[in-house]
């Protein structure tokens, strides 16, 4: 089933992305506590029929140090919970794919996934999500459950370290195999409401999943019906071979950060063979670069916008993402070759919002269009469909039938 | 002045109140559903919306409970959304405090109070039950008497977090560059027997800076622990007499704790029948009690009491003969325990049954009743007001036997005739649910004493 539709996604976090967004941005400096800002900027991305927005979010508070806060007081810091602004843009977005962020180290596989398939009942099928790994000390003493050893960034082919990351990675793939499990467990046709046996379901048609693991075991069935989509979209960001393996078993998209062109077809080669490797069954995982991007009307604009960001941060930027600055024109040009390279699509890291984000959807979006690569409006549909994804058939449906 | 009464609606759930088989009856899954009782309840002033929670499903006799309305949605994802279509409205969720941890339930709280300007509130719960804990990473870990130690502490860590930004952390000067005014902003370090927690809250502090607590349990323990740490009790004492012996006990508590009677408000759970007259109220509350206790369901109902499989019995016969079995594991799981001490309850409960010549159904009809003010909109409005000016409730939560129409009736009917006498808003006065019901601000954590 070739994928030939271009997808665009924008990734929001706090006033965008550069360290220094905030100092130029025309919001105000707080506005990512308000939810008029998230509603703006996801109805911004919705009038361009981007496919999907993803919300940031982690279990501590920004910072550019390895484990636990910098110290830093010139830096955008605190942040609300990613799923709950994904709930609140919902009912004021029509078409327009959430994809928030949660934590599933720490967290309940049972609430994660209750609250993601609530998601999709509130946005009549339009939730994704992106389960992520806390390897950050700092976040385990924010539950005071576990105790993790420093992750040393220097020395990430350590014996330990590559233990630790590949037994994090197990145990949320344990979690997102919990979470899809109990969206299975309710068939559709579940609530039956026959009045003449007085039965409000069908409890043959609900199942406990049974899920015993290295980590912990659930139970279920769910509380929740199952969500609109059936599965809603899992999308997972991974930059080596141990996340890509996660994704290929685990999720529906996979958000990757190759430097260039030809790292961008490598990238994908290496994620088609993971893909093999683990026997991944049902369709290609949908491959979305990831890139920061700052433009403006002019090469010149944009390096000088770029300059004076620059200048007023105090770090670097540190993106693991490739950084674009240039005109809406180039990075047209810059996804087409990469579109070529074999990436599905593009998860644009706005530099600065809005500014950036209004770039991409009032003249990126425009000139993809104008080259015939991009929809012009939505078609109906859901997520899944938005993504060329069908909706799965249940798995425990088809054990009983 | 009169005592204000204080009006929330409690959206239609997952127990033998609702009732699934009338035409009316909607979904309880469609966000539309949400949105019409939300949007009803703040047509009709109501201080807030409320959400019940329960983390398994109900089984009795180890199968999977088929009688009642099942499945729900997430109450914190639900409660977000429900920000986005009301203005005014308190969104309280019930979120058990044992299957949670206090770093993330009280960032998704805080994040709630944000993200509705001053709205949020939470229901404490308690169930720790190992069948429960099935469903999660901990497991059935918590012995039954720790359960309000662990909720006391889990609130105590909660306000901690929701403190530990500074009221004027966020600088957010762009010419100076200085985005905060300090450079570790959200530490906090909590050491107890329940959590042992350090780091930083990532939620800068939110409107109503505590969200409104509330707390459902009835046990000595249960009423303690609200008298020191919540706002506000949901009870099920529905009748004016029982209503006024729990205010007392429960507001006398409130002195040790350094509080004032006003700062914990009583919300009993109430339904309400509505007809043109006296005797079409009467005849139609009849009938709902008829849909909402099936022959099946008050067998089920009697089973719950006696723990024993009674399938056999005929609902329209009488009582078994037998005593309530207390040595056996529960029949019924994943509901609250409502009898302290089953045995005496079957004592009573056979001797209505002969006084009245009740057979199971019209019997379990008879004492789970909870249709507290039957009448027409005049007699009741008249009824709730009387129950608040004599202090056995401040308020109360209404909980509907229809999805979603079940309240439109009540605020089109009752609530003006409330207004009338003085005893209702006529318009919301203030914007956060403090405000609405009149708790002034947070009281600090530091104001409030610490667990033993
Ligand atoms: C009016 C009322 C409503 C309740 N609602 C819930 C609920 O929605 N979910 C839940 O898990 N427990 C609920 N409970 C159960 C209590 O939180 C508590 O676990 C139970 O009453 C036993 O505690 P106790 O021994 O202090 O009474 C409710 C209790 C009362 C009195």
């Amino acid at each position: 089933m070739p994928d030939t539709t271009l997808h665009l996604a924008a990734a929001l976090d706090g006033l965008g992305w550069h360290p220094a967004a905030w100092r130029l941005s025309r919001a105000d400096p707080t506005a990512p506590l308000s939810s008029r800002w998230w509603a703006a900027l996801a109805g911004e991305a919705e009038r361009a029929a981007l496919d999907l927005v993803t919300l940031e979010d982690s279990l501590d508070l920004q910072s550019t140090a390895p484990d636990g806060p910098d110290g830093h007081t010139d830096q955008l810091r605190g942040r609300l919970d990613a799923l709950l602004v994904a709930a609140r843009i919902a009912p004021l977005t029509q078409h327009i794919g959430l994809v928030p962020t949660t934590s599933v180290t720490h967290t309940e596989p049972f609430h994660v996934s209750t609250a993601v398939a609530t998601l999709d009942h509130v946005s009549g099928g339009r939730a994704g999500w992106r389960p992520r790994v806390s390897a950050r000390r700092s976040e385990a003493r924010h539950f005071g459950r576990r105790n993790l050893p420093a992750l040393d960034p220097a020395h990430l082919d350590a014996p330990e370290t590559v233990r630790l990351v590949g037994d994090l990675f197990t145990e949320a793939g344990d979690a997102v195999e919990v979470v899809r499990r109990l969206w299975d467990s309710w068939q559709d046709d579940a609530e039956i409401r026959d009045v003449a046996t007085g039965r409000f379901v069908d409890r043959d048609r609900l199942h406990y999943i049974d899920f015993a693991g290295r980590w912990f075991s659930v139970k279920g069935p769910s509380i929740v019906p199952r969500p609109p989509q059936g599965q809603p979209v899992v999308a997972a960001l991974a930059h080596s071979a141990v996340p890509y393996a996660f994704a290929a078993r685990h999720a529906d998209v996979v958000f990757v950060t190759p430097a260039d062109a030809g790292h961008a077809a490598a990238v994908v080669a290496e994620v088609r063979a993971v893909e093999e490797t683990v026997g991944r069954t049902g369709p290609p995982l949908r491959i979305l670069a990831d890139l920061l991007v700052l433009l403006d009307e002019t090469p010149t604009l944009a390096r000088r916008r770029r300059g004076r960001l620059d200048d007023l941060a105090t770090t670097d930027v540190g993106s693991d993402a490739a950084a674009f600055t240039g005109t809406p024109g180039q990075l047209a040009d810059l996804i087409q070759e990469w579109h070529r390279a074999g990436v599905d699509g593009f998860r644009l890291r706005p530099a600065v919002l809005p500014d950036d984000l209004t770039a991409v959807t009032r003249a990126l979006v425009p000139t993809l269009r104008d080259r015939g690569l991009f929809r012009a409006g939505y078609p109906d549909g859901t997520l899944r469909a938005l993504l060329g994804l069908s909706r799965p058939a249940n798995r425990y449906a088809a054990a009983t039938a | 002045m009169p005592k204000q009464i204080i009006l929330a609606a409690h959206f239609p759930g997952v127990n033998n109140t609702t009732v699934w088989s009338d035409p009316a009856s909607g979904s309880q899954i469609d966000f539309a559903s949400f949105v019409h009782l939300a949007r009803t309840a703040e047509r009709g002033l109501f201080d807030f919306f409320f959400l019940a929670e329960g983390l398994r499903l109900r089984e009795q006799r180890g199968r999977i409970h088929d009688l009642d309305v099942v499945g729900r949605p997430d109450t914190l994802t639900v409660l977000a959304a429900l920000a986005a279509v009301t203005t005014h409205l308190g969104l309280a969720g019930t979120l058990n405090a044992t299957f949670r941890e206090p770093y993330e339930l009280a960032r998704q709280l805080a994040t709630l109070d944000h993200l509705s300007g001053g709205r949020a509130a939470w229901n404490v719960v308690t169930t720790s039950d190992s069948f429960t804990g099935e469903n999660f990473r901990r497991g059935g870990f918590m012995d039954r008497s720790l359960r309000y130690e662990r909720a006391a502490e889990f609130v105590r860590t909660a306000r901690e977090l929701w403190e530990s930004w500074a009221a004027d952390a966020l600088a957010g000067d762009r010419d100076s560059g200085r985005y905060l005014t300090a450079p570790d902003p959200g530490a906090f370090i909590h050491h107890g027997d329940q959590f042992d927690i350090a780091g930083h809250f990532t939620v800068p502090r939110s409107p109503q800076l505590h969200p409104v607590i509330l707390q459902a349990g009835d046990s000595p323990d249960g009423r303690e622990f609200a008298a020191s740490s919540a706002d506000a009790i949901f009870s099920r004492h529905g009748t004016l007499e029982a209503g006024q012996e729990f205010y007392r006990d429960v507001k006398s508590r409130l002195a040790r704790h350094g509080r004032e009677p006003d700062d914990l408000k009583i919300i009993p759970g109430v339904t309400v029948v509505l007809g043109d007259t006296d005797a079409e109220a009467q005849e139609k509350a009849h009938h709902i009690r008829r849909q909402q206790v099936s022959p099946q369901t008050a067998i089920l109902l009697l089973e719950q009491l006696w723990n024993r499989d009674l399938s056999g019995h005929d609902p329209e016969g009488p009582l078994p003969a037998t005593d309530p079995d207390v040595s056996a594991d529960a029949i019924s799981r994943g509901r609250a325990g409502m009898y302290p001490d089953p045995v005496a309850t079957a004592r009573q409960w056979r001797a209505l049954a002969e006084e009245k010549g009740l057979g199971i159904r019209d019997l379990i009809i008879e004492v789970t009743g909870r249709q507290s003010f039957i009448g027409t909109p005049r007699q009741v409005a008249e009824r709730m007001n009387h129950f608040v000016q004599a202090d056995a409730a401040d308020g109360f939560i209404l909980v509907p036997h229809l999805t979603p129409g079940g309240l439109d009736e009540f605020v089109d009917r009752v609530v003006p005739l409330l207004q009338e006498r003085g005893v209702f808003r006529t318009r919301y006065a203030g914007t956060t649910l403090r405000e609405h019901l009149g708790l002034g601000a947070a009281r600090p954590v530091s104001a409030v004493a610490a667990p033993r």
